[in-house]
Order: structure tokens, then sequence, then C-alpha cells
């Protein structure tokens, strides 16, 4: 009942019963058979309660007689001790086997194997990439932010599962992408590993899901699964350095937005400097090819940066960035310097 | 156990009011002071153990920065301390025994020197501390090491303390001729505490001093 | 033997004491009757403090983007609500209730320790007052979640005092409550009444006595972590600070060793609630006494090994986790067998539907799908999905609403008259029952929707594109059905105090010794000191012909 209700109106981005991964399947398919045997002890709680309740009202019987007491019964008790025992014994065993399948060992780059490693860090409010290696090839660390690009997994294809490393900066925080299976928590002072695996290309949303203060309500998780091909396009792109102005307005604007104090909490990857080499707020190199801005909440549109940079306040109340009332004439350069960063 | 009963109201019903079976009301019950020490001490325990879990745990972490277990103790300082703090639960345990045959003057003596031994031995934790902060700088906030060694080693100093106070308290009741009986509850009750704490630095010492070495 | 002061008998109603006598009585009070009546008191008033808070976060989540409450005001509120249930509510008022009943359940006098009673209540009081005094220190109350994850609660992310409010509030709570354990358990084992071995102590007591040890070994543990937690903010220590070698894992670790037997610290007297109520409501003696007296130990035991069933997703290792689930599992046994017990118990008997007897229907009705969802929660893949979402969020309302609240509701319903001789209106506790019981389905019901929908817990807002809204919107109407149903119980508790029928000293016609005082008992409860012979000693008096000690 729980399974249909859920399934009927699951709409199609964060249910964990749309699943879009072995380990998300593997875990409805448990939680839709733990569902049926607690639904059907349930069922048969609740009717032995109410039978007796309709049975056993005070108005059978003579109206001072008390009933007849009854202290106990051994073989009742250890029959109702036992049936719970060997449901458990076997839930136990069930739950084992998935706990392997949604959590196996990694796997090395080989033939119809290409997996994916990322450096996953957690940030108060937002998420930064760096991609490590794709099939067994060394990425150097790619960095980017909240949008994370995987390939696709068809289950009867070439595997490609994505191994992410998930460390945290400052506080607690929880990956979770519902429908591509279970969440794991980044701890700072500690590396989890988490395994990931796309049957379908699409959008995967999700958000943190450990308390992590101010804004953990908008610390928003959003995974791209792209064909293979797409893939390889999208690590070419995030690998180059940003584009250079070609124009005397480009390049004015360029050198606004690096005399701001933008630069020391945000990185640009130039090829003639690095003056923009801040680390504490995402690295805006490719920013836009990223749909969105501050982790996911609005669209990527100018109107938007705009608004974000002038006062970050009034998007993300409590949020770690500070707001830049630039003026008119500096604020269009700065925007206007940001949009090229394709 | 019970109150002498107040015999103006009926409070049972009739049939109850017949008089008790005879094997009724003899049962031995637990002394309660001693049951609620018990049960105090074993909260304690419970804290305690917490406490050296956590010095444990970061042990292996070592410490990047700042002096290590190996590099601060004097090994000499802590054994004596400890001999000090072993002896006491010597005396402790024979100015009891001493009471029972009511020696009363044996029993002042040992109880003092139980006092005196404790002292000694947070004479001694001064001492290192003293030496830990200003010869080797290694405070609270330094590292690990300095974290957990202070909070663990100060919380068992805090209870030494304590148990001096309750033992002087003791002494004094004893001094003024009020500890009746030949088995004072008070007297039974410190000692049980003054054991545990000696058990508790047992087990600091050895994560502190021997394993954590 | 210390046992209450012996307070004069009070002077005729022609001429009141001057208030401020009775107010001093009830301050300097060691009396265990006035001080569990103090608990409830306190308990209640919190209960209201805490369902403000959930009113204004379930009004906030009625629509995506809603800017009712800021975002640091709903954490905040969150971390007071969850606080404060769970330590100024839940925990006092089954203290309360018990420091109450259990002396007079074993014919005893007092407590053991009347004096560490009255200080086992101010103590717990006065922490509950330093957590609230965080609302006036700079920065507010901590937003920091009623778990509070290091290393969020360091001075690096939390600056202001309010988490050293919430934090020594705490400790000092805490060390009220644990004096409480040590006093129950010394009251239960060296205070019954000649007759009454352990064997033969009122259901109730007996689980009081387990929730004791229980509190007794667990509460320490959260003493030295929240000492150690202030060590660190006031004295530079880096116990869980991860910037310095610090661990948040520790953290956790700690908190849960606590933080699950918490639960069953918070649910077993409720158990022994029920298990008073159900066999006087069905005219039965309890079914199977020595099992479910087995399964109240078993339940203490297994649960202090299952604590970090809370932390699947921390990333332990499969076969850590896999230990954890089978321990968790197992609980449910022990569970099942109370929970069979009682049915057997209602089973065959007749029964009467009185204001108590519906709550305790209520209870078993309702925790059953707590314990349930519990199971579901226990399997490490679903949790991975579902943990820290509204479904855990729904799953522990179930338990700590339909399983401990009912079970609170019922008992004082069940004790009022006993407290104060009167009897509380049944009109208005059917109207509080059904708003009740139909308010808290369609409050929690829907969250484990939300949960399965993937809405995380503590999120102060969501987009217009999560399809969570009206999941929350159904939520929120339950919240406000609900709302009513905690006054019109305040309105009742005053009212009945002057209107209520007079309830004569035994008016559920009960088996246990309690009844057999009168309502409300004298200061001294027994003027002569009962004897028993089994665990139903008015049973045996009402019934010479078939005393109940026959077949014991």
């Amino acid at each position: 009942m729980l399974a249909l209700l859920a399934a009927a109106t699951a709409p199609e981005n964060l249910s964990t019963f749309s699943p879009a991964s072995p380990a998300a399947e593997w875990t409805r398919e448990l939680f839709v058979l733990v569902a049926a045997i607690t639904g059907g002890i349930l069922l048969l709680v609740e009717g032995i309660l109410f039978y007796a309740l309709i049975r056993c009202r005070r108005r059978t019987g003579p109206a001072d007689a008390e009933p007849p007491q009854v202290y106990g019964s051994k073989p009742i008790e250890i029959a109702w001790t036992l049936a719970p025992l060997i449901v458990v014994f076997v839930l136990v065993l069930l739950v084992g086997r998935v706990l392997w399948e949604v959590r196996p060992d990694p796997v090395a780059a080989s033939a119809g194997v290409q997996p994916l490693h990322v450096t996953v860090i957690g940030h108060q409010w937002w998420w930064e990439y760096r991609y490590d290696s794709y099939d067994g090839r060394d990425l150097g660390g790619i960095v980017t932010a909240n949008e994370l690009h995987i390939p696709v997994s068809p289950p009867n294809g070439v595997q490609r599962p994505v191994y992410l490393n998930l460390q945290s900066a400052d506080v607690c925080h929880s990956f979770w992408i519902p429908r591509l299976g279970g969440k794991t928590d980044l701890l700072p002072g500690r590396a989890n590993t988490m395994w990931l695996q796309a049957n379908e290309p699409g959008l995967y949303l999700g958000q943190c899901a450990e308390y992590c203060g101010t804004q953990h309500a908008n610390m928003l998780l959003r995974v791209v699964v792209e064909s293979p091909e797409d893939f390889e396009k999208y690590l070419a792109a995030e690998a180059k350095p940003a584009a250079d102005p070609t124009d005397k307005v480009a390049l004015a604007n360029k050198e606004a937005f690096r005399s701001q104090s933008c630069v020391n909490c945000h990185t640009v990857r130039d090829k003639q400097d690095t003056r923009a080499n801040g680390t504490f707020g995402p690295d805006l190199t490719h920013l836009m090819a990223r749909k969105t801005i501050a982790a996911g909440m609005i669209p990527n549109t100018p109107e938007n940066l705009k608004k974000w940079v002038f006062s970050p306040e009034s998007v993300k109340p409590g949020c770690l960035m500070a707001g830049f009332d630039l003026g008119e004439k500096d604020m269009k350069a700065v925007i206007d310097y940001l949009t090229t960063l394709k | 156990m019970t109150d002498a009963a107040a015999p103006h109201e009926k409070v049972m019903p009739e049939s109850e009011a017949a008089p008790p079976d005879p094997t009724l009301g003899i049962e031995a019950r637990p002394e309660l002071h001693k049951v609620g020490m018990i049960c105090f001490l074993v909260s304690e325990a419970s804290f305690f153990s917490t406490l050296i879990m956590a010095y444990v745990i970061f042990l292996r972490h070592g410490s990047e920065t700042g002096p290590t277990p190996a590099q601060v103790f004097t090994l000499p300082l802590v054994l004596v301390n400890t001999a000090a703090l072993i002896l006491s639960s010597f005396t402790v345990h024979f100015a009891e025994k001493a009471l029972h045959a009511g020696k009363t003057a044996a029993f002042r003596l040992l109880w003092l020197a139980t006092i005196v031994l404790g002292t000694g031995f947070l004479v001694g934790t001064m001492y290192e501390w003293n030496e830990l902060i200003h010869t080797h700088g290694l405070t609270i906030g330094v590292n690990m090491f300095g974290s957990t060694y202070y909070t663990l080693v100060g919380f068992h100093a805090f209870h030494v303390t304590i148990g001096v106070i309750s033992l002087a308290a003791v002494l004094l009741v004893s001094l003024r001729g009020e500890l009746r009986g030949a088995h004072p509850m008070p007297v039974t009750l410190v000692g049980w505490y003054w054991h545990f704490v000696d058990v508790v630095w047992v087990f600091v010492f050895l994560v502190v001093y021997v394993v954590g070495r | 033997m210390a046992t209450a002061e012996i307070e004069p008998t009070p002077a005729p109603a022609a001429s009141p004491p001057p208030w401020t006598a009775t107010l001093h009585e009830w301050l300097v009070t060691v009396d265990h009757k006035k001080i569990g009546v103090l608990y409830v008191l306190m308990a209640v008033v919190f209960l209201f403090l805490g369902g403000a808070a959930a009113i204004a976060m379930r009004l906030q989540l009625w629509a995506p983007g809603l800017t009712l409450v800021p975002p640091i005001t709903f954490n905040q509120f969150f971390t007071l609500h969850g606080t404060t249930m769970v330590f100024f509510v839940g925990m006092p008022i089954l203290i309360g209730i018990a420091n109450y009943a259990v002396p007079l359940q074993i014919g005893a006098r007092d407590m053991a320790f009347p004096r560490m009673n009255a200080f086992g209540f101010w103590t717990t009081f006065f922490g509950a007052l330093l957590v609230y005094f965080s609302f006036l220190v700079p920065g507010g109350p901590p937003a920091i979640g009623w778990f509070a994850y290091a290393p969020l609660t360091e001075n690096s992310f939390a600056r202001g005092p309010g988490v050293d409010c919430w934090a020594l509030g705490l400790i000092v709570s805490g060390i009220g409550t644990t004096t409480g354990g040590i006093n129950f358990i010394a009251t239960i084992l060296c205070m019954r009444c000649p007759g009454m071995t352990l064997r033969k102590v009122p259901f109730f007591v007996w689980v009081m006595f387990w929730t004791s040890i229980q509190i007794v070994v667990v509460m320490p543990p959260l003493t030295a972590a929240l000492t150690m937690l202030e060590f660190d903010r006031q004295l530079g220590a880096h116990f869980f600070d991860t910037q310095a070698g610090g661990s948040a894992y520790l953290w956790q670790h700690l908190f849960w060793f606590f933080g699950h037997p918490e639960v069953y610290i918070l649910v077993l007297p409720a158990f022994g609630m029920i298990s008073e109520v159900v066999p006087v409501f069905s005219r039965k003696v309890l079914f199977g006494y020595e099992f479910m007296a087995a399964a109240t130990a078993a339940i203490v035991f297994i649960s202090l090994g299952v604590w970090a069933h809370h932390m699947f997703s921390v990333g332990m290792s499969r076969t850590l986790d896999l230990f954890f689930v089978a321990a968790t599992m197992l609980v449910s046994v022990p569970t099942g067998i109370k929970l069979f017990n009682w049915l057997a118990t209602v089973y065959g008997g007749k029964l009467v539907l009185k204001s108590p007897m519906l709550f305790a229907l209520g209870f078993l009705s309702m925790f059953v799908i707590g314990g349930l969802t519990g199971v579901i929660l226990a399997c490490a893949p679903i949790d991975f999905q579902v943990t820290d979402t509204y479904f855990v969020v729904a799953h522990f309302h179930w338990v700590l609403i339909g399983g401990t609240l009912f079970g609170v509701f019922s008992a004082i319903h069940y004790w009022y008259p006993k407290v104060t001789g009167r009897m509380l209106s049944e009109r208005l506790a059917k109207w509080q029952f059904w708003l009740f019981l139909i308010g808290f389905i369609v409050t929690f019901a829907p969250m484990h929707f939300a949960g399965i929908l993937g809405m995380p817990r503590r999120i102060y807002t969501y987009g217009s594109d999560r399809p969570w809204e009206i999941w929350n919107q159904i939520a929120t109407i339950g919240a406000l059905i609900q709302a009513p149903s905690y006054l019109i119980f305040g309105y009742n508790l005053v009212v009945s105090l002057w209107k209520g029928d007079v309830a004569g000293d035994d008016p559920w016609d009960a088996w246990t010794l309690e009844w057999a005082t009168t309502s409300p008992p004298p200061p001294y409860n027994f003027a002569v000191v009962p004897v028993v012979k089994s665990r139903r000693p008015l049973w045996d008096a009402k019934h010479p012909d078939d005393p109940d000690w026959k077949y014991e």
C-alpha cells in the first residue's frame, strides 16, 4: 500500500521509489519487501485488537462478575517469541545480502569497466567537485562546483561506476541523490567512499541531508548524467582555462573583476596569471556551464547573477558570500565578465 | 526498616486485617544507602569509561604539534603518586577494620593517614601539572594529547579532592565523638568511594602512563 | 530512616492558609507526591512551549518558499523543540508520574532519598531554565539540532553563548535525572512493603526499575560528552574541533550511546503505565507477567548495543552495519512480546472504555506502527535512503507520541483522581482523545511519504520544484487539529480540580496498593504499612474466595 501510494504519486525527480541505479533498485526492492512483511504484522495486530474490542465490550455477561483471569501460557509465550525471531533472522539475512550489493568494493578500470573517481568536498552551503580520474586516466583534479556531471552506465553495456571520495571543509554534510541510491555523510577529518551509477541519462536532483547550519535547506545537489561522448566533451571543456577576452571592452571587464575582492574567495583558472585564486567559494572558471547558481537555488541568468553579487543575503539569508555594492558601471562590467566564463 | 504504624486509620480492607503471615515482613531488604552509593558509583564508572575511551581513541591520532606523552612524563613521580594512592586504599580498609574491632584511636590514625596520602597525591599532581605547563608547555589547548590528558586526569584529581574532603569530614565527626556504632554508614560509604577513586586511578595509570607512553 | 517530613494536618477549609505559606510548602517540599506533581507541571508548561515551536515550523512549511519564520529562527526552533520535548517534557513527565506512583504502589511512605528527590527536580528545572536563558544572550538560542553534531557546535561555527547555555543546561538537568534514577533503584530495592518480593511488584514499578538502571548507565556518557564540548568551547580543548585533530565521529558515537537508550528511557515507563491501565480496564490480570518482565530486562540490555543504527550513513564498515542491523532488529522481539501480551490481556476481558483505556488503546494501535517503521529503518540499505528525512521524523514521532504521550495521557487520566481526589471530565477527555488521535495521524502519516519522496528533515523551506507541498499541507492541517486537544487537556486538568466529581479512594476498582489509601493520599501515604501476598493485593482483598497468590 505504502509502495503503491508512493509510486503512484512519485514525481520523476526525487522519489526513492523511482530508482535509476542498481543500488536504488535493490533498496526499493528491499523496502517493498520489508514494508509488505511489516504491513502484514500491522494488519494482524490491529485485526486482533479490533476483534477483541468488538467482542469484549462490557455489555456481554453478567454486570458485576469479573471475566476469567488468565495469568499466562508458556507455550503461547514461546510461540510469539520464536515467530518474531524467525522473521528477524530472515530479515537480517536479506539486509546482509542487499548491504553488500549497495556498498560494493570499488572496481578498477578494465575492459568493459570505466570507473570515474571524483572528490566531493562539502562546504557551508555548496558542493565542490574535483575530478580525479576516469577510465584509469588521471584528470589532475579538474575543479568545479554544485553541478556534478557523470557518464551513463547502461545496465547492459560498459559499466561506468562513479566513486565519490567524500570530504568536508567545515561541518558534517550528507550527499544524497534519492534516485541514485542511499546517502553517505561527509565528515570533516574523515574520507568516506560512495558508489554511484546511473542507468539512464538525465538530470537527478537531491540535497544535503545532514543538518549543516543556517542554509542547510538550500544546499541543493544536481547530478547530470550524460552519454560517454557528452561526458568526454564536458571533461575537455572543464579542463581548459578560462576563455581569454578578445576585445578591449572584455579586457576592461576582466580587469574590473580582478580588481574586486571576488578574487579572494573565488578561482578563475587563467592562462596568464593566478590572481583570482581563492578557494573559499566555488571555482568560477566555467561558471556559465552551470545551469544554476547559489548551490542550485536559482537559474544562472545575468539578472540573477547581478542580484546574487549585489545582495546574496536577499537570495540566501545567512549565506557566507558577502554582498558587493559595486556601483552600476562596475557591476555591469563584472557581470559581463562572468557571463563570458563558458 | 518500616516506620512505626500509625494505628488510627484503616487502610487495607477487612480481610487483610488478619495478622500477617509470620514469614512475611521479615525478608531482608538491602540497606538503601549502600544501594544508593553503588548506583552512584556505577554512574561514575560510566562517566570515567567515557573519558578513558576518548583518551584511548585520540592516542592513535598522535599529536602533530606540541609535546607527546613520551617526551613529558617523568615516571618516578607518577609511580610515587600511584603508590600513595594504592597504599591509601589499604589504610582506609584497615581503618574500617579497626573501627569494627572498636579501636577508635587506630581508626583515626589510619583514617588520617589516608587523608595525608590522598593530599600527597594531589600535591604530586599539582607538581606534575606545574612541570607539564611551565617546562614542557603542555596545556589543554596545545594538542589532542593535552585536551584528553587534562580532562581525564583532571576529573580524577577532582574526585580525589572530593574524597579527601569527605574523609576529613568523617574524621571531624569521629573526633567530636559523634560516629556511633561499630559500623557507621559514613565510614563504609566514604571508604567505598575512596576505593572506587583508587580503582579508577589504576585504569588511568595503565592507559595514560603505561599503554599511552 | 529518613521519610518525608510529617506535615501538619491541613487547616479546616474555613481558614485557608495564606498563599505564601502554600507556595513555601511547595518550594521546600521533599514529599514524593508534591515533587511528582511539580515534575508534571513543569513538563506540561514545556510541552506548550515546545508545541508552540512545532506549530510555527509547521506553518512555515505550509508552502514552498514562505518567509514566515526566518532560517536561523527556524533552526533554533527545531533545536529547542527537540531538546525540550526529550529532556524537559518526556523525561520529567515520566519521572514525575513515577515519583508519585512508585512509592504508593510499593506501599512505601516516600522515596528512598527525599531530599535528593527534591534536588533532582530542581536541577532538572533549572537546567531547563538555563537552556531557555539562551533567548537572552547575544545570538539567541542554539541552532544545532537536538543531537548537536560536532563541529557545528564548536566556537568556529556557533559563536554566541547559546550553545553554552544548551550544553550546561543539559549537564545540570542530566545530573538531576541521574539522581532520580539512583533514587528509584534504591526505593524499589529497599522500600517495598512486607511480602512484596521483586517478583511481585506492580509492573510499572518493575519497568521503572529497569529504566532507572538505564538512566544511571547512559546519562553520564552524555554528561561527559557535553563536558568535553564545553572544555572545547571555554578552555580551548579540541575533542570535537576537527580543525585541530578532534573527531566529529566521536561525538556521534558518544551522543547516540546515550541517545538511543534515551528512546527506551522515554518509552519503557509508558509500557509500564499501559501495563497498569490495560488490565484494570479489561478487568483481567496482566497476561504473562514473567515474560513481560523478562522482555523489559532484555530491551534494556539489547538497547545498550544498538546506538550506531543512527549512524548507518556515516560510513561505517558493512560488517559493523550488519551487527547493528541485527542488534536493532533483535530489540523488536521483546517489544513484540510485550505487545502480544497486552493484546492477550485485552482479549477475553470486559472492556471499560473510560478515558484512561481510550488512551491505552490509542497506544496499542499507534505504537505498533512506530515500532514497525523502526524495523524498516533498521534495514541499513533502506536507512541509507530515508535516514535524516521526514520518514525518520514520522517514525520517531509515532514512537514518542503514539507510544510515550498516549501512555502518559492514559496514566494522567488514570491517576488524576488519586492525586486530586477529583475525576477528570470524561466528556472533555473524549474530545481531547479524538482530536489528538486524528490530529496526530493526519500530522505524521504524510511525513512518511514526504520522506520517501526525498524531503530531508530540518529544512526551513523547499523549492516549488519539489513535490512535497501537498504532504506538508496535510501535516500542517493535522498539527492544527492536534493543537486544541492539548488546550482541552490543560483546561480539563485545571477545571476538574473544582468541578470534577469526587473520586473516592478507588474509582476504577483497581488492584494495586495506591488505591488502598485515600485520594489524595495523606503525607505519609499509608497509616498502616500494608502487607501483600500477591501482585494484586486489592484483588485478593476483594476476592477472598479466589485470591491471586494461589496462581502466582
